[in-house]
């Protein structure tokens, strides 16, 4: 038993003498370590016939386990899944649940409960010794290393060493060219600076693609629009979708702040704003009806529609961009073009795909604090 | 009598160890781990938590892959689930509702894998804690810390990968914010994400993807960590709280075999029954009430898992207009800004126990667990960091805050921006003051004992409560802690005091500055003088 040295003793006491305590304060004038307090037997030590009790309690627990695995294989079968009924697949769950738990369960208590009650209750010390390896392993392995270099020549032959330095540095690389592939060959900036919107385009419900006419769309409404003809079982229905949905508002047309240039872009206070969010790409989904605020329900930006959706609250920096829109012969809403600015979050190269012709710059923010 | 006659006579599991051991030369393994000797604490057992919550992952997620198809193919719904039937989704959120609803038992592995995983990151993180707040990590352990910290981020990386393989709503529209989120980082984000998605977002590749990292990648990784992990636990063997009989030269506690096998054998199955409770009783992510995944849809109150809420609430916090364009490029500070304060955060608590080692300078062997009051400096540190991250993670649901209690959202992110700046400072004083507090306690205590609560009345009318000493073992678990005091910048050969000894000076200042240092002998004596 080492607990009566002093504490700063190891078996290895002489090397730590040696190591640098930095700013520790290390006294001599320290107590002494009183070692172990006398053992405190147990009721189970003392007594046999509560040895006996915690002996029946455990063999409980574990019997109780056996019959909760028994129970769960039983409530497989006995609690089946119907189809169409959710309320079997509650009780499938919660029984065969229920089973697992008491099968589990009873085995934990019934070991934890044996090992505080019956086995050895008495602590034992074992000796630490210091991490480093002893003086003599130490120099062993520095000589093994001498032998190895000495025998292969690899600190004297610098020539073969460069070069195998140099080869083995070299022949991972073309696994990182492979991978090229994991993408298309398509320029990615431009797959994402454009959407499916062009001249034409009829304004369609989401998601049944009904195409929207001007008429039917009420003051105060708003409408979850996709571009007209989308084939929901093409491949890449969704990425067309996530670029090009659109959330289609009709305010009272006096409502409207519009700025020179963009007055053209919306019909009778009908306005069409890009849905995905500017900030990291969520759906701007609740629009206030009363304060004509658009919240994006992850981050909380929310955009102000009255005024070309500019960001009044929120991580986002930029306004919703704006689909330009009219009216077709036949009464449809349509698009005058694609969006004039890419669409959702921003990206390095984003400014590059402005259409500089056709896009109207809009106030970026004007924060306010009114929900 | 060689070994060979030996077997002969003996019982079967003589002979079985024997033929074993012939070939395997365990007993060596069993002789070296047999009687290792493991301390008691309850705050030991959150790394348990953490380890037996991953294997309850491994045994649920293993059931899992037999019937789970990560194809993002886009097929009509045709399972027993009504309110989804003929609608359009992939074979993946099929295959996810398939499990839930037409295999028996898959809704409660189902429901266990989600629940463990939810656990093993949550006792991941407190044992972390656990670690940190009794400097546990001091050497030897400073590369186990860091092995920690990976295991740690990839439990994250486990749990986020997980998180979006059922390609429901909820998963899809967290993808939808790493898609935005990779686009933001300058250069060369729109690449990134697009090497991700494999083309446009969401595309029909990374729910496959993300299922190698998933079940595969991460996983190896994660073991292999845990395993090194163990092995220097093994290596460095455990640190112990101060007591008697305890010294920095030994370790006490009880032996493998066989009451610790029995503790902790049993403590897994108490935890895999724990979690097979709550999965039986307590619905988690109903995949089939959010709907397949559509860039369109979105609901109010949308919430991460709990461990990515610190990630997600940093983002909420940004004030509005953060982007900056330079010579025609868009650089988003909006979403650079958290992921760099992020980044910041995670580097500190990754290399922590080596700056504490070089303010300190201590270079011995640290096996002697702290009390956290005993480094009030670090103890405070810890709790800033903790309130950071809580602001962060509070942050994430900010939205609930203001539906729940009425208030305004807006009011509720200013207040938790301006809680993440000074809630930190808050913190820290007032628990370097706490600690600081207690250890004068603890001073008063080892010299004027402990109040016994026994009033005397004295012969001169003066009544006082007698005070008791506390006993010796009482008094070594009190004062037996390492004491520093601030470093003396001191010039180095060339005569110069270099920056980095300043640096380090007035952060050893800042640390030790104030102090209270362990009652000694002469102390005590002193003070039963002066009585």
């Amino acid at each position: 038993m080492t607990a009566h040295e002093n504490a700063d003793a190891t078996p290895h006491g002489d090397a730590l003498d040696k190591i640098d305590t930095g700013s520790a304060v290390v006294t001599d004038d320290g107590f002494e370590n009183p070692g172990f307090p006398p053992h405190k037997p147990r009721q189970t030590d003392l007594d046999p016939q509560k040895e006996k009790r915690a002996e029946r309690q455990v063999f409980g627990w574990f019997l109780l386990s056996m019959v909760g695995s028994v129970f769960a294989i039983v409530a497989y079968f006995a609690f089946p899944i119907t189809e169409s009924d959710l309320g079997s697949v509650r009780l499938n769950n919660l029984f065969l649940g229920l089973g697992l738990s008491l099968g589990l369960l009873g085995i934990g208590f019934g070991a934890v409960h044996w090992a505080r009650q019956l086995m050895s209750g008495e602590e034992i010390a074992e000796d630490r010794h210091l991490t480093r390896g002893t003086e003599a392993t130490r120099a062993r392995a520095v000589e093994i290393f001498k032998l190895g270099d000495e025998e292969s020549g690899f600190s004297r032959r610098s020539l073969i060493r460069n070069s195998l330095i140099a080869a083995l540095a070299l022949f991972p690389l073309p696994a990182v060219f492979m991978f090229r592939d994991i993408a298309p060959k398509e320029d990615a900036v431009e797959a994402i600076a454009h959407t499916m919107w062009e001249a034409g385009t009829r304004l369609a419900l989401d998601p049944t693609g009904t195409p929207i006419k001007a008429d039917d769309v009420t003051i105060g409404s708003a409408f979850h629009v996709i571009p007209f003809g989308m084939d929901n079982h093409a491949h890449d229905y969704l990425d067309q979708k996530a670029l090009a949905v659109v959330l289609l508002m009709r305010l009272p047309a006096e409502d409207l702040n519009e700025v020179e240039g963009r007055r053209g872009w919306s019909y009778d206070g009908i306005v069409a704003y890009s849905k995905i969010c500017t900030h990291v790409g969520c759906p701007v989904a609740l629009y206030e009806q009363h304060t004509h605020h658009l919240l994006c329900p992850c981050h909380q930006s929310t955009f102000d529609v009255t005024n070309h959706a500019a960001v009044i609250f929120g991580p986002a920096a930029r306004p919703l961009p704006q689909l330009p829109i009219a009216v077709d012969d036949e009464g449809y809403l349509v698009a005058q073009s694609d969006f004039t600015e890419p669409i959702g979050p921003s990206f390095w190269e984003r400014q590059n795909h402005v259409n500089n012709d056709e896009h109207v710059q809009v106030l970026g923010q004007n924060t306010e604090d009114r929900a | 009598m060689t070994a060979t006659q030996a077997a002969r006579k003996q019982s079967l599991t003589s002979k079985a160890s024997n033929y074993l051991d012939e070939r395997t030369s365990i007993s060596g393994a069993v002789s070296f781990l047999g009687r290792k000797i493991f301390p008691d604490h309850w705050s030991f057992m959150l790394g348990e938590v953490a380890l037996y919550s991953f294997v309850a992952i491994l045994i649920s997620g293993t059931f899992l892959t037999f019937f789970f198809d990560p194809s993002m193919t886009h097929v009509p719904y045709e399972g027993s689930y009504v309110p989804l039937k003929g609608i359009g989704m992939s074979v993946a959120y099929h295959s996810a509702l398939d499990i839930s609803f037409d295999i028996r038992g898959g809704l409660l592995m189902r429901q266990v894998h989600h629940w463990s995983a939810l656990l093993f990151v949550a006792s991941i993180g407190l044992h972390m804690l656990r670690v940190f707040f009794t400097g546990a990590y001091r050497k030897p352990r400073e590369i186990n810390w860091v092995i920690g910290f990976l295991l740690f981020i990839l439990a994250m990386a486990e749990g986020f990968t997980g998180y979006s393989l059922p390609d429901d709503l909820l998963s899809g529209n967290g993808l939808a914010i790493i898609n935005g989120m990779v686009k933001g980082i300058p250069l060369i984000g729109t690449w990134i994400s697009y090497f991700f998605f494999g083309g446009l977002f969401p595309g029909t590749a990374i729910v496959p993807r993300l299922y190698i990292l998933h079940i595969m990648l991460l996983p190896a990784i994660l073991i292999a960590s845990l395993g090194l992990h163990m092995l220097l636990l093994i290596i460095n063997k455990h640190t112990q709280f101060a007591g008697p009989g305890r010294t920095k030269g030994n370790v006490v506690g009880s032996p493998i075999m066989p009451v610790f096998a029995a503790k902790a054998g049993g403590f897994f199955f108490l935890v895999f029954g724990a979690i097979m409770l709550i999965a039986s009783l307590v619905t988690i992510n109903p995949i089939w009430n959010y709907g397949p995944y559509d860039p369109s849809p979105v609901s109010a109150g949308t919430q991460p898992d709990w461990y990515i809420g610190f990630a997600d609430g940093a983002l909420r916090l940004v004030p509005p207009g953060w982007e900056v364009e330079l010579f025609g490029y868009t650089l988003t500070i909006a979403i650079l800004a958290p992921m760099a304060v992020m980044g910041v955060f995670l580097v500190l608590v990754a290399f922590w126990p080596f700056i504490e080692a070089w303010i300190t300078g201590d270079k011995r062997e640290h096996h002697m667990a702290d009390r956290p009051r005993n480094n009030p400096t670090r103890t405070a540190i810890g709790a800033a960091g903790i309130i950071f991250y809580a602001v962060m993670w509070a942050a994430a649901s900010s939205d609930l805050m203001a539906t729940h209690f009425s208030l305004n959202v807006f009011y509720v992110i200013h207040v938790l921006q301006a809680l993440l700046i000074l809630g930190p400072i808050i913190g820290f004083w007032l628990t370097k003051r706490i600690a600081i507090g207690l250890q004068k306690k603890d001073r008063e205590m080892v010299l004027h004992g402990f109040e016994s609560g026994r009033i005397v009345r004295k012969p001169g009318g003066e009544f006082i409560e007698v005070h008791q000493p506390v006993d010796e073992y009482e008094r070594w678990r009190l004062t037996s802690f390492d004491a520093y005091e601030p470093t003396k910048e001191r010039p180095n050969s060339a005569g110069r005091i270099t920056a980095g000894t300043k640096i380090r000076g007035s952060l050893s200042r800042w640390f030790f500055e104030d102090r209270i240092t362990p009652v000694t002998k002469s102390e005590l004596e002193q003070s039963k003088h002066d009585h």
